[in-house]
């Protein structure tokens, strides 16, 4: 072998290594974040669909009523005085405040501006214009269950 | 030292498998070197990023949850909660838009060196199916996030296939899964998505892609003419055109990976089939000069409808893309085509301009 | 044959029913056809606006509240006969039983809708105008002041001078015009004061027809402005909860002994503006220095109570803020968003126990809230390093793709020489 070829087999190499290795960095940084996408996150699922309540059945008592995170809203679960247990979305229709349950009147109420709803989530008294969206609620066990409507 | 290694796993497989199509490939295809070369690339790069649109897409399948009820939710999910969600996110919508862009400019170079001539016009039908194919991919897709512009894009998308004449309605019906755009929708665009049209891209890809390797790059009619005086000057595909064509492909990739940094793929808002539509609906840009144009039809042109009129000249004009290569008889001939590359220009203009317009002119939602 | 006889009776009885009715609208009205063609404006106008009036779809005409003769066409002394039940215009004063003659009376009405109220003429004597007209000044309202005459449309046309938006332009009509009211001794700026008000602007811009407007707080047929002790009576009735707090504080006892009236004083009546934090300091320029003197026990509680809403609604600004700058750099802040509508509900809670004047039980609202706003501020942080981290990310890419298109690019030269050779 020629000193020229000898040269140009040398650059032949230093391009190769050069490229060789570069490439495998671009391999590594496209690979890094498809693998960490594949593992599962913290948090397995959205959690909006289908909210399982931190509460069992039994703990609720009849005639009451808490406010719980459905995705991106409040909601609310009530248990009636007959022992049902129904959900709404807890915003009020007249300006959007979150309503509550009252135990002594047996109603939903919006402290903002007295806005009253019966247990059927109906408008029943004050500015309100229309009912509050309902919720489904289904039981797992004793695990209690809210879905969209 | 690794050169005979590969020696020994050739051999192996030689054994066992016919690998003369694989050797002509390497060893013996050329491409032919002038002053349209550049062209030749559009091609391979559309496929590079349909390659990334399989990949990032087979990826979002593991978290997406299809259903009018979790798809927001679970696209808002990839973004914010899975690790480089964001990432594959945006660079499948990105790519969508590239891969869209690359696909226009194949079809209209190939369109303008006639390279749809005799022997080549199965590719160009393949090619413009693929191209339908592709759009409708895009249709498709856009549905998913389920969020609001992609609701009252689709509602008005598929409002337009309903004014084909006859089978209007019953196609929008077949469309929505329904009457209107619902969740049905949602399940219907799913599976064309990621079942239907990638089985039948994988069949009309392949005979294309078989074509061109069987055929060869085709050259326009002047740089044939003068081959015929003095030989064509031409590279070796591998590894010369090759390498070229990872120079643009790895581009391309950081292209995308700024893009999905810098301007993230918007996520917007839920869609709520009973809200009324929001101000400024339009659909992606690749659909704007149609959007535009029926814009400008009156609503009543003689006794037809303009809308219909609209479709059926979109049906016309696609007809004739798809038909070049049998009216174009000059170019059958070996000849140049001044007259069909006259058309072929104007067409890109009417899409530019129309594009534009789209985006630019007053009162335009 | 007998069924068939019997079926034919039948039919020959419903089809003469069928036939009969009333005679077709103004088929045959001498009142509309004679009056549309007279000169005097005051006596052409009523047959032109008619059209408009509800009484009409109802089905009455001009002879069901003035009387005479509708079919004597031609005949002045026919059609506007005494024998006819002629009544004619009524004098001002005579109109609020002239209108009465049907909306008092419970069975005449229950015809038309079995659910409408038939005390108002009574309810108007008890009010300021009724008094008044009683004792002989014509110079106030009556019904057609407000309801319109010969045009009048239901509450719920958007047209009518009753439509809620409406109501307060109208009353204006008199109330807010200087010279008319020259005599009394009221002032008129209430309606200028009212629209500059908050409740105006949830009215008319939001649209909450709710909202409150003149006949709200003062009634309508029985308009009278509240006595003191009623005032928070009218306002607790939509701020029920707020009212029910300022109870539970030293100020109802006190306001009560001072004769001032409750939310007026510090809120204003006319032209209440939605209340501001710092109505809460008790500085200059607040209702509070009219009893409290600088430095005194209460206005030390005062700035206490400032100070807590203060802080609350600063760490929700600062989370808002933050999360907003987020969202325009592209991150998702749907969550985050979220989770501060509890702080934010938290808020409203501590500014309505304000009115209780405790600040341990407002803490007890703003603490939370302060920690959650604190968290979403943490977590906006969070995005911005997340993004931060992105466009490091990126930065690092972009540098080994760019080492891979050197080296292609090299290589490419390399492989076109060698083929030249």
């Amino acid at each position: 072998m020629g000193v020229v070829e000898e040269r140009v087999d040398a650059g032949r190499r230093l391009i190769n290594m050069f490229l060789g290795t570069s490439l495998g960095a671009m391999v590594i940084s496209i690979f890094y974040p498809v693998v960490k996408y594949l593992i599962p996150p913290k948090l397995a699922e959205p959690t909006t669909f289908n909210v399982t309540l931190p509460w069992k059945v039994g703990e609720v008592k009849a005639n009451s009523g808490r406010i719980f995170r459905f995705g991106s809203r409040p909601g609310l679960l009530v248990k009636t005085p007959g022992g049902e247990l129904r959900a709404f979305s807890a915003i009020c229709t007249h300006l959007d405040c979150t309503v509550q349950y009252r135990e002594d009147k047996q109603e939903i109420y919006c402290a903002c501006h007295n806005g009253k709803y019966d247990l059927a989530g109906k408008n029943v008294s004050g500015p309100p214009p229309r009912p509050l969206e309902p919720l489904e609620v289904k039981l797992r066990g004793d695990q209690i269950v809210v879905m969209k409507g | 030292m690794s050169e005979m290694k590969a020696n020994r796993i050739v051999s192996w497989l030689e054994e066992r498998v016919d690998l003369g199509a694989a050797k002509h490939l390497i060893q013996e295809k050329v491409v032919p070197v002038h002053h349209h070369t550049i062209w030749y690339y559009f091609g391979g790069m559309t496929l590079f990023l349909f390659a990334t649109q399989v990949v990032t897409g087979i990826m979002l399948t593991l978290y997406y949850r299809p259903g009018a009820e979790e798809a927001y939710e679970s696209v808002q999910f990839i973004m914010t909660e899975v690790q480089f969600g964001w990432l594959i996110r945006s660079i499948h919508s990105w790519s969508a838009n590239l891969m869209v862009g690359t696909m226009m400019i194949h079809l209209f170079s190939v369109y303008l060196t006639q390279a749809y001539r005799k022997p080549r016009e199965l590719t160009w039908i393949t090619g413009m199916a693929l191209f339908g194919v592709v759009l409708t991919f895009g249709f498709s897709g856009y549905l998913l996030p389920w969020n609001v512009l992609s609701l009252f894009a689709t509602k008005v998308g598929t409002n337009v296939a309903g004014q084909v004449p006859l089978v209007g309605h019953a196609l929008v019906r077949f469309l929505r899964g329904g009457e209107d755009v619902t969740g049905a929708t949602l399940s219907r665009f799913y599976g064309l998505h990621i079942a239907i049209l990638p089985a039948v891209t994988t069949l009309i890809l392949g005979f294309h892609l078989f074509m061109v390797q069987q055929q060869g790059m085709s050259s326009p009619p002047d740089v044939e003419k003068a081959a015929a005086k003095h030989p064509m000057k031409t590279m070796p595909f591998f590894p010369n055109f090759l390498l070229r064509d990872l120079f643009g492909w790895f581009a391309a990739v950081g292209v995308l990976a700024a893009l999905a940094a810098i301007y993230p793929w918007e996520l917007g808002k839920k869609a709520d089939p009973f809200a009324p539509a929001p101000a400024g609906i339009r659909p992606e840009w690749y659909f704007m000069y149609m959007f535009q144009t029926l814009k400008y039809i009156p609503a009543k042109v003689g006794p037809i409808d303009g809308e219909v009129l609209g479709v059926l000249a979109f049906g016309v004009g696609g007809l004739f893309l798809l038909l070049v290569p049998f009216l174009d008889k000059k170019s059958a001939r070996g000849e140049a085509s001044p007259l069909f590359r006259w058309i072929g220009v104007g067409i890109i203009v009417y899409m530019v301009v129309f594009t534009a317009l789209g985006y630019l002119a007053p009162g335009g939602k | 044959m007998k069924i068939a006889l019997r079926v034919a009776v039948f039919g020959i009885v419903v089809g003469a029913a069928g036939m009969c009715h009333a005679p077709s609208a103004w088929a045959v009205n001498a009142c509309i056809d004679c009056h549309k063609n007279l000169k005097e404006e005051n006596l052409r106008l009523p047959a032109v606006k008619i059209n408009d009036d509800y009484h009409v779809v109802r089905g009455l005409k001009c002879q069901d509240c003035h009387g005479g003769d509708p079919e004597a066409a031609d005949k002045k002394e026919k059609s506007h006969s005494k024998d006819k039940g002629f009544r004619g215009k009524p004098k001002r004063l005579d109109i609020p039983a002239f209108c009465g003659r049907c909306h008092s009376d419970p069975s005449y009405m229950r015809k038309f809708n079995p659910s409408i109220r038939t005390d108002q003429v009574k309810e108007y004597y008890t009010s300021g105008h009724g008094k008044r007209l009683r004792e002989g000044d014509q110079k106030v309202a009556v019904c057609i002041s407000c309801h319109d005459v010969h045009a009048i449309r239901a509450i719920k046309d958007q047209a009518a001078w009753t439509y809620p938006v409406k109501v307060a332009e109208t009353c204006g009509h008199c109330h807010a015009d200087p010279k008319y009211m020259k005599e009394r001794k009221i002032p008129t700026d209430q309606l200028k004061k009212y629209k500059v008000s908050y409740h105006y602007e949830v009215l008319t811009k939001k649209g909450d027809l709710s909202a409150p407007t003149c006949n709200s707080c003062h009634g309508n047929h029985g308009a009278t402005p509240p006595g003191v002790d009623s005032v928070e009576n009218v306002c607790s009735h939509c701020h029920a909860a707020t009212a029910e707090l300022f109870d539970k504080s030293a100020h109802k006892e006190a306001f009560s002994d001072l004769g001032q009236p409750a939310c007026v004083t510090c809120h204003g009546n006319h032209d209440v503006m939605k209340p501001t934090d710092d109505l809460l300091a008790g500085g200059k320029g607040t209702p509070c220095e009219t009893c409290h003197e600088e430095g005194s026990a209460e206005l030390k509680k005062a700035v206490e109570v400032r100070a807590l809403i203060g802080g609350l609604s600063r760490g929700i600004e600062e989370a808002d803020a933050i999360l907003t700058r987020a969202e325009e750099a592209g991150m998702e802040v749907g969550l985050p968003k979220f989770e501060l509508i509890e702080a934010k509900d938290n808020l409203i809670k501590a500014r309505a126990e304000s009115h209780t004047l405790k600040a341990k039980k407002i803490k007890v609202l703003t603490d939370p809230g302060v920690v959650i706003a604190q968290k979403t501020v943490k977590k906006g942080h969070q995005l911005m390093a997340e993004l931060q981290f992105r466009r490091k990310g990126l930065a690092a890419s972009l540098l080994v793709i760019g080492a891979v298109l050197v080296g292609l690019f090299l290589k490419i030269r390399e492989v076109d020489r060698r083929g030249r050779s």
